[in-house]
C-alpha cells in the first residue's frame, strides 16, 4: 500500500510523520535538530529518501543537513553561502543602501531530475544552487545581479528568496519570489531573469503598479500546467495564464485575500486552496475561525472548508511554505500553524483532522507520495 | 594540549560530548585555535566565524580565565593558563536575559 511522509520544520526542530495510504494514524518522529529553527525540508521527487533541510538560529547561523534514508538518519553538507563577485548593496527598510548579507535559506527546491542537483533560495535575496549533493554552493548571481537588484527591499520577514518553481516542461525555465521585491521568471537556466509582475497593485508602494517591490507571499504551479500560476500575495489572491507576463486578480469571495499560502489539489489543476488571514498587522484567521477556501474554478469563486478545524478562538498563522498536497485519490491535504498544529484532509478538504497538536511554531510542511 | 568548550548545540553539531583536546602548532592564538578545532571538526566551520572574513559571529563570545577575551585581536596569544591546559577556553553563546 502506498503511503504518504510529511516533512515539516519548525521554531525548535524538524518532524517526519509517515502514515499509509488511508492517512488515519500517524508515525512522528522528531525532533531532529532539536532547538534550531528548520525553515524547510524537501526531498528529490527522483530519490524519495535524499532530503534537504535548512537549520539555522541566530547563535550559530546556518546549516544544511542532508538524509539519504528518508529522514532517519541526517549528516550535515556544506553550509557556505557566498555572493559572487562584488555584491554591492539593497535597499534597507529606511531606502538607504544595505550591503547584501547571506542570513539563511528559506527553500530548498530538488531538481526533477537529479538528486545532487537542489537550489536554494536564501535571506538576503539570492538563488543557489548545488550539483554535488550540498557539498558546495553556488550562486547563480544573474538573479541578484539584475538592474533592479539595488532597489529590493525587504518585508517584514526579510529580504527573502522563498519560492522556486522549476518547469517540468522546459528543463532552462524556473520561476521564483522575493519578499518584498515580486516574482521573476528566467528562461535560460537562470542566467538572466525578468520582473513578471505586470497586473499586480500593491496600494503600499508609492507606484502601485511599478515594476518590482511587491510582496509576493507564495507562487502555485500544477505541473501539468506549467504557464498557469496562482500567487498570494501581501494582499489579493491572483493568477497568470502566461507564465507570470500578466497577473489578474481572483481573490472574489474571500473573507480576506490576506495570506501567506496557496496550492493546487494534485488532479484538477483549476481547483487551489488558500487560508484566508485577517491583515498584514493581525496575522490570525477572520473572525477566530481557521477555515481552508476552496476554489473549483480557478478562483474567484470560493467556498470555506470548516469541519474538523477550529470555529472560535483560533488565533494562529500558516506561513507561506507550511501547505502540502498529495497525489493519492483523493488528494490529501496538509497545513501547519504557528501554534504548532497539523491538519491533514484526507478528502481533498472536505474534513480535517490534526494529526499533531502541539509541535513548535510550524515554519513548513512538504509532503511525499510513497510507493 | 589547549581544552576548548563549547556550547551544547555545536557539540551536538560535531557530535562529541564534554570538552574538545586539541594540538595547536605555533603561537596559541584565538586564530589558531579556531583554526585547528575546525579543522578537527569541519562541520562547525561558519557557526563560530565568519566562512569569509573569519569574524567572531555576533552571539558568539570567546571567555577564558574568567576574562571576555571576545574583543581581543584574534592573533593575540592567549593566556598562559589555556596554552598550559590548565583553563580551557570557552565558546559561549550570548544569552540575553528576561
Amino acid at each position: 500500500m502506498s503511503g504518504v511522509r510529511l516533512l515539516v520544520g519548525t521554531h525548535k526542530g524538524a518532524f517526519v510523520l509517515k502514515s499509509d495510504g488511508k492517512r488515519e494514524r500517524w508515525e512522528v518522529s522528531g525532533p531532529h535538530f532539536a532547538g534550531w529553527e528548520i525553515y524547510h525540508l524537501k526531498a528529490s521527487p527522483v530519490d524519495p529518501n535524499r532530503i534537504y533541510a535548512s537549520q539555522s538560529n541566530g547563535w550559530f547561523g546556518q546549516v544544511v543537513q542532508r538524509s539519504d534514508d528518508g529522514g532517519t538518519t541526517w549528516e550535515p553538507v556544506d553550509n557556505k553561502f557566498t555572493y559572487a563577485g562584488v555584491p554591492g548593496t539593497h535597499t534597507w527598510y529606511d531606502g538607504t543602501p544595505h550591503p547584501w548579507d547571506f542570513k539563511r535559506v528559506w527553500h530548498f527546491e530538488p531538481s526533477l531530475d537529479d538528486p545532487d542537483t537542489v537550489y536554494a533560495g536564501v535571506e538576503d535575496a539570492a538563488l543557489f544552487r548545488t550539483s554535488d549533493g550540498g557539498r558546495s554552493w553556488e550562486e547563480l548571481s544573474g538573479l541578484r545581479e539584475h538592474n533592479t537588484g539595488p532597489r529590493w527591499q525587504p518585508g517584514a520577514g526579510g529580504l527573502c528568496l522563498h519560492t522556486i518553481i522549476l518547469d517540468p516542461s522546459d528543463a532552462k525555465r524556473m520561476f521564483i519570489a522575493i519578499s518584498a521585491a515580486g516574482a521573476f521568471r528566467t528562461n535560460d537556466g537562470g542566467t538572466s531573469w525578468k520582473p513578471i509582475n505586470k497586473g499586480l497593485n500593491s496600494e503600499y508602494l508609492p507606484d502601485p503598479t511599478a515594476e518590482i517591490g511587491h510582496c509576493v507571499h507564495h507562487v502555485a504551479m500544477h505541473p501539468s500546467r506549467p504557464g498557469v500560476l496562482f500567487m498570494q500575495k501581501h494582499w489579493d489572491v491572483m493568477r497568470s495564464d502566461d507564465a507570470g507576463e500578466s497577473w489578474h486578480e481572483v481573490s472574489g469571495n474571500l473573507p480576506s485575500d490576506f495570506g501567506f499560502v496557496v496550492d493546487i489539489h494534485a488532479h484538477e489543476p483549476e481547483t487551489i486552496y488558500v487560508v484566508p488571514i485577517k491583515s498584514d498587522s493581525e496575522h490570525v484567521p477572520p473572525d477566530g475561525k481557521l477555515r481552508v477556501f476552496r476554489s473549483r474554478s480557478g478562483g474567484n469563486e470560493w467556498e470555506p472548508l470548516t469541519k474538523g478545524l477550529p470555529q472560535e478562538n483560533c488565533y494562529v498563522n500558516v506561513l507561506r511554505d507550511a501547505m502540502a498536497i498529495d497525489s493519492l485519490e483523493k488528494c490529501g491535504i496538509y497545513f501547519g500553524t504557528t501554534g504548532g498544529q497539523v491538519y491533514a484532509s484526507a478528502d481533498d478538504g472536505d474534513s480535517w483532522k490534526a494529526i499533531v497538536h502541539d509541535l513548535p511554531a510550524v515554519f513548513s510542511v512538504e509532503v511525499q507520495t510513497l510507493p | 594540549m589547549i581544552r576548548v568548550v563549547m556550547p551544547a548545540h555545536l557539540r551536538t553539531l560535531a557530535r562529541i560530548s564534554g570538552e574538545v583536546t586539541l594540538e595547536v602548532s605555533g603561537a596559541v592564538t584565538q586564530r589558531s585555535v579556531l583554526d585547528a578545532l575546525e579543522e578537527r571538526y569541519p562541520v562547525l566551520r561558519g557557526t563560530i566565524r565568519d566562512h569569509a572574513t573569519k569574524q567572531r559571529r555576533p552571539f558568539i563570545r570567546f571567555f577564558a580565565c574568567e576574562e571576555d577575551r571576545s574583543l581581543d585581536p584574534p592573533d593575540e596569544p592567549l593566556p598562559a593558563a589555556v596554552v598550559s591546559g590548565k583553563e580551557p577556553f570557552l565558546v559561549v553563546g550570548a544569552i540575553a536575559g528576561g
